[in-house]
Parts: structure tokens; sequence; C-alpha cells
């Protein structure tokens, strides 16, 4: 545990270093270090600097129209708000999905997972593997492996597309779609569909196998780095089926403490406010997520590929099984803690969207007519589901007007802000403290925010909490008044 | 002999009593228009028909056909205006197509690609509106008014119900609901009415039914507004002008 690093005691004399915007992730962020003169290492936070606001102006709006409003959170993955504010409103509108209806909403989801992880690994992490965390910086981005690596890179974009093809003919478009809504979804896949999608995926399936083939030689080659790299032990939560494996759609809850001990499993999500809270702080638009039981302070966890891909039983497919087991067995197991694990074990879930996809387009049930259903009328409605970067938490509240009155959202990237900011402090004791700054150590931070293939906009709805001043200035720049929020939420 | 007039140097053909507009659209040539609807009378106010007649500007919706008519309709100045009224429309509510279940099927967001508007341009309104969701079928989403009318003369002429009115002038008006409370469930409003029929945007809806119709089999997919209102035009063939801005003077 690093939290002494989240503030410094002497804040007033040191040094302050900020990287602004941090780049290669989704969303805006920046880190700030305080360094005294020595260049010891005395504060480290990540902050989140951009403010959505979705959980308020979704409010009043009728329960039908937020999976297509909800999802403008994202460009990249919102699939996942898409199907994640479904399920909830399943729950408001009483349905229980027909075969058909779950079918295409979970082929939507695993065209998500491929196109989203294809675009961290490929496009966003890619630069800092191939030529080194303190590499030229000028070529360490896309196109320089575009210039040093073209397959590769080709299979990246390529990946991607086909990604983006399967949201396509499921949502009606690669990008904010609209294919499900309470209660299921509105189109079925035709036939003619079905057989353009099956002309590439065995393809795409190879592609996934070779990048596991070339994340594997990665950690062979820089195992020492890669195994010690921002690692820190911390708790996990992610979704698991009801026979322990893994399910990116549905499921109970699992988490499980920093030593392996389960803290509750196949846990209702209906009820999660029961186990989990969100915490506030001043200094970041994000909240910190906690698991009741052990508090605050002790209670954060890590979501995404890595709690996932380790604490499920098994993958209930063979390619990406075997992957998983030759992964927990690779170096004594070593490296299922570390944080470049995660790249690892995206890479399997490539493979295993991959294969689900293959899976799915065989199924008849595809071509199914029974859409939508429902059911008794209920006034609150929860969705959980495993979003590319973790578990994403919708919840909503419908009055008797057919009105959104309350919205909670709990995004992957909010339930990894404290184990980001872990990330950096063990990584900013490791590499920078007491060093001269360079470039290249700088973006070690960076590689570590990287891991966790952070969605910073998704991320930030600290509404009401966050200290805010508004300045009224007139037209030669002087200010007319002031409205200052302080962090209770009074206004001054 | 059919009597013609000239559009956009054209001749089109016209039935006594017919106006420009209805004319025009029967024999294939679109004007661009909102209020304008083939089965109600002409109502004139959102001057999106507006063509030149003799150098004169006017309401192609309310002008009656007369032969030797020498109409512009389709030229860069007349739609540069009309684009500007498109654009002040979307400014003054609020219309945010990407989350909106009209999207696809709403005639101002469909004359707006017809007129090749890329942005609104005008500083936003953002007007506070609330939802109406008292009505245990239909909802009523005002930020998407446009005060085309058609709902109040659909509600009056056809149902004979008088559901729905303009209140306020200038700036200020906006659209009611004719119950003491001002709610729609306080009203005989029902499923089944006309009115539920004509709105061109996204105000009066259905609930619970929004996105059903996936992208690509919604109206405006497949076909631009100008294709869509000639497909309606044959409906119009036989219906006389009826044009309350001119009865009485012509």
């Amino acid at each position: 545990m690093t939290l002494d690093l989240e503030t410094a005691a002497h804040p007033e004399n040191l040094r302050r270093v900020a990287i602004e915007p941090v780049s290669r992730v989704e969303g805006h962020g920046k880190v700030t270090l305080l360094l005294d003169e020595n260049d010891r290492v005395h504060q480290v936070r990540l902050h989140i600097v951009e403010f959505r606001g979705f959980e308020k102006f979704v409010q009043g709006r009728p329960y039908w129209e937020a999976p297509v409003m909800v999802q403008r959170l994202c460009g990249i993955c919102p699939v996942s708000h898409h199907i994640a504010a479904s399920k909830a409103m399943d729950m408001i509108v009483g349905a229980t999905l027909t075969p058909t209806a779950e079918k295409v909403r979970r082929l939507m989801h695993y065209g998500q997972i491929l196109q989203s992880h294809a675009l961290h690994f490929f496009h966003l992490s890619s630069p800092d593997l191939l030529f080194g965390f303190d590499s030229d910086v000028a070529k360490r981005n896309i196109a320089g492996i575009a210039a040093a690596y073209p397959e590769m890179a080709k299979r990246g974009v390529l990946l991607r597309k086909y990604g983006q093809e399967v949201i396509r003919i499921t949502a009606g478009k690669r990008i904010h779609g609209t294919g499900s809504i309470p209660g299921g979804v509105n189109k079925n896949v035709s036939i003619e569909e079905r057989d353009y999608l099956l002309k590439d995926i065995e393809q795409m399936i190879a592609w996934s196998r070779d990048a596991l083939v070339l994340v594997r030689q990665l950690f062979e080659q820089n195992l020492d780095l890669y195994n010690s790299f921002g690692r820190f032990k911390t708790h996990t939560l992610n979704l698991v089926r009801e026979d322990g494996a893994l399910d990116l759609y549905h499921g109970g809850l699992r988490a499980r403490d920093m030593d392996g001990n389960t803290l509750f499993d196949h846990y209702d999500y209906r009820h999660y406010w029961d186990v989990i809270f969100e915490d506030v702080k001043t200094w970041s638009y994000m909240k910190f997520p906690f698991l009741r039981s052990l508090g605050p302070e002790q209670g954060w966890y890590r979501v995404g590929p890595l709690s996932r891909v380790t604490q499920c039983d098994f993958i209930p497919t063979p390619l990406a099984n075997q992957a998983r087991k030759a992964f927990m067995a690779f170096a004594g197991g070593s490296v299922a803690g570390a944080t470049m694990g995660f790249h690892w074990a995206r890479m399997i879930e490539m493979l295993h969207a991959a294969e689900l996809i293959q899976e799915l387009l065989h199924d008849p049930d595809l071509q199914g007519s029974e859409l939508v259903s429902k059911g008794q009328r209920q006034e609150r409605g929860v969705g959980v589901i495993e979003a590319p970067r973790g578990t994403l938490i919708h919840h909503y509240k419908v009055d008797e007007h057919d009105q959104i009155v309350r919205c909670n959202l709990i995004v992957s990237t909010t339930h990894n802000n404290q184990a980001m900011n872990e990330a950096i402090r063990q990584v900013a004791q490791q590499y920078i403290d007491g060093r001269k700054l360079t470039e290249g150590l700088l973006n070690h931070i960076e590689v570590a925010i990287r891991a966790f293939d952070p969605c910073l906009s998704c991320a930030t709805h600290a509404l009401g909490k966050m200290p805010l001043q508004v300045e009224l200035l007139g037209v030669e720049g002087d200010v007319l008044s002031t409205l200052t929020r302080s962090a209770d939420g009074a206004f001054g | 002999m059919t009597d013609t007039f000239q559009l956009d140097g054209a001749p089109v053909p016209f039935e006594p009593g017919q106006t420009v507009m209805q004319a025009a659209l029967a024999a294939g040539r679109y004007i661009p228009h909102l209020c304008y609807h083939p089965e109600f009378k002409p109502h004139g106010s959102c001057k999106l028909c507006t063509v030149k007649v003799g150098g004169r500007t006017t309401a192609s919706c309310t002008m009656p056909a007369e032969a030797g008519l020498n109409v512009e309709s389709n030229i860069e100045e007349l739609n540069a205006l009309r684009r500007t009224l498109v654009q002040m429309l979307f400014v003054e509510g609020n219309h945010f197509c990407p989350s909106c279940e009209a999207s696809g099927n709403c005639q101002l967001q469909a004359t707006a690609y017809e007129l090749q508007m890329m942005t609104p341009r005008f500083n936003e309104f953002y007007p506070d509106r609330p939802l109406d969701g008292s009505h245990p079928d239909i909802l009523l989403d005002y930020n998407r008014c446009i005060l085309c009318e058609l709902c109040v003369r659909a509600s009056s002429e056809v149902d004979g119900k008088h559901v729905f009115a303009l209140a306020g002038r200038g700036i200020t008006k906006h659209l009611i609901v004719n119950a003491r409370s001002g709610l729609l469930k306080d009203t005989d409003m029902a499923l089944t009415d006309k009115a539920m029929q004509v709105c061109p945007v996204g105000v009066i809806l259905q609930k619970g039914v929004g996105f059903r119709v996936p992208i690509g089999e919604r109206r405006y997919d497949q076909r631009p507004v100008s294709a869509q209102a000639l497909d309606d035009a044959p409906r119009q063939a036989g219906v006389g002008g009826g044009c309350t801005a001119c009865e009485g003077t012509s």
C-alpha cells in the first residue's frame, strides 16, 4: 500500500511535474508528481480532468431512451453501456429475454470485446511493448509500429474492423447503434449477414492466437521487468457464470481478497450496493469504489481482463481455456499477479471473444423472430456486464410516468481508480524517486496506466461533490461575480 | 387543357384550387416544407416552402397556382434562407438527434440533411421544457416542438378533441395541452388519434416502443425526404386548396 503518496505532508515547497495529457488512453487525464529538491517523490495522483454528468442529465428522460443515450459516454466501447442499460431496462419492463434476443446481444458484446482489445493492444500499447518504455518518443506510436511491423499493424486494424462489423450487423451502426432495446433487440441476424461474418472468423481466431504467441514472447524476453513493473497486491472483482466459468455478458459477482480468499461469490448483482460503495475525493471527478466489508482504505480492488481471467474457474471455449492454463502456469504463476499481466489476459479474452463469435454464428437462434418480451413492470433496474475494461454497473429508478428519476453508473475504469493510482505510485517509487526526470522515465507512469486500458471519459460522474468555482467575466475579462462550491456541496 | 405555371424554368400543370406546393408535389417536384401536410389545410407558418414569384417571396403552400406564374424555388438564395430557418429551429428547441427515438423518422432532421445543413451555427437556447409522461400510453417531449401546429390541426379537424393548442406569443410561444392541469392524462387523447400520427419531429410518442425499428429500416434511412414527399403526393391530387391564409380573398 502506498496511500502515503496520495497527499504530500508539506506540498508548499515541492516541485510539481504534470503529465498532461496522458496519451494513448481513452479520454482525458493527467498525472501530477510532487518532487523535492533531491527528486524524491512525495505525491502522485492520477487526475480525471473532464466531467460528463450523464447520471444527472439522464434524469427525466423516458426509460427506453437510456440504452441509446448513455452509450454516448464513449466512442470506443459504447456497446457496453448500450447493453448494461438494456439489461437494467429488461428489469424495468419485467422481461425474460428470448433466446434470439440474448444471443444477438451476446454477439454484439463479443464483437465489442474483440475490437476494443485489438485496439488497445495493437494501437495503444504495442509501441511501448515492442520498442521499449523509454524508446525514441518520435517512433513510439502506431505510425512507428506501422513502419517497423507493417503486418502486425495491419492485423490490428483488421481485427478491430471485424469486431466493428459484428457490431454494425447487430446494432445497426459500428458506433452508437440502437440494436438493444428494453426487453430484447430490434433485429435478428439474417443468413446473409451470418455468412458475411463467417467468411473471416477463422482468420480472426488465427490472428488472435498469433497475438498470444507474441505476448508470450514479450514476457519471456522481459520477464523481470514485466513481473515487477508497477506490481502490487490487490483484491479483485468480476462476474462469473453459475459454474464458475468466465462469462462476459451475465453472471454473479465474485470478489476475492489479495491472498485469493473468496469474500463473496455468485452474489446477485441486483443488490450490488450491499457489497460495493463509492468514496469521493476532492481532487478527482472519478469516484473511488470499495468493498463495504473492508472499508474505503483497505477495500479497493481491481477489475478487468486480469481479474476475470485469473479469478474465473475456467474459460468455456477450448483455445482460450488452453491459453489461460498456459498463462496461469507461466513463470510459476507469478505473471498472473503482475500489472503487465493485463496485456496477456486481454489477448486471451480476445481469442475467447473470437471463438464465441464463431460458436454463435452457427446457432440458428440468431435467425429467430421473437425479439422482444415483457412482463411485470418494475420500479428499479440494475444491469451489470463485463465490459472490455471490467465490471460495468448501470442502476436506474423509473417513476410511474416512465421517466428516469435516479441513475448510478459505476464504470469499469472507476472500479480501477485506486488500483491505477496504486500502480503509478509503485512505478514512481521504482523508477522516478531520486532520479533526474526524462521523457522516457515519465512514460513509465503512462505505461502503468495503459496496462489498465482506462476509459477516462466514461468514468467521471462524482456529481455534487467536486469543489467548483464559476466566474462570470465581463467583456474586458474582469470578474463580475464568482460562485464557489466546496467539497461538502455548500455554495459560497 | 390543363393550365401550367413555370417552376424553376419547367412547366407544372395544376388543377383549379391547387396551391403551388400541391401542384408541384403532384408533378413530382419537391419544395422543402415542414408545417405543410397533404391531408391538412395549408398553414403557411414554417416558411420553409418560401418561393419567389415574380421576384417577390411567398409561402408556396398558401400561394394559389395561377397560369403563367414564374416560380423560383431550387435556387441557392432560397436554399440558404431555408437552411438558416432550419438552423434556427434546431437551436430554439433541444434537438439531440443522437439519442432521439425519432431520429431517422424525423422530418426536421431529414430536411436538414436535404438542405445540407452541417451545423446549427447559432447559439443554442437550451430551453427548459419538462416532459409530460402523465398519460399511460403517450409521452410528450416538448423539447422537440417546432410549432408546426399539425397536432393542433389533427386533433381539432380530424379527432374533434382539441387536445393541443399554442399559447404565448413570439419567442415564448409554446405547445400546450387543453386541460386545467396542463397534463395529457386529463385529456381524452388516445393512441388511435390522428394527432398521434402527424408530428414531424419527436414530440408525441407512443410509450415504450422507441428504437423498435432498426437503423436502415427507418423512414428516411433509404430515401431522402424529397423522395418521400413525392411518394405521398398522389394522395393530395384530389385535395382542394382550402387555403386558410387566402380564403375570402381570391
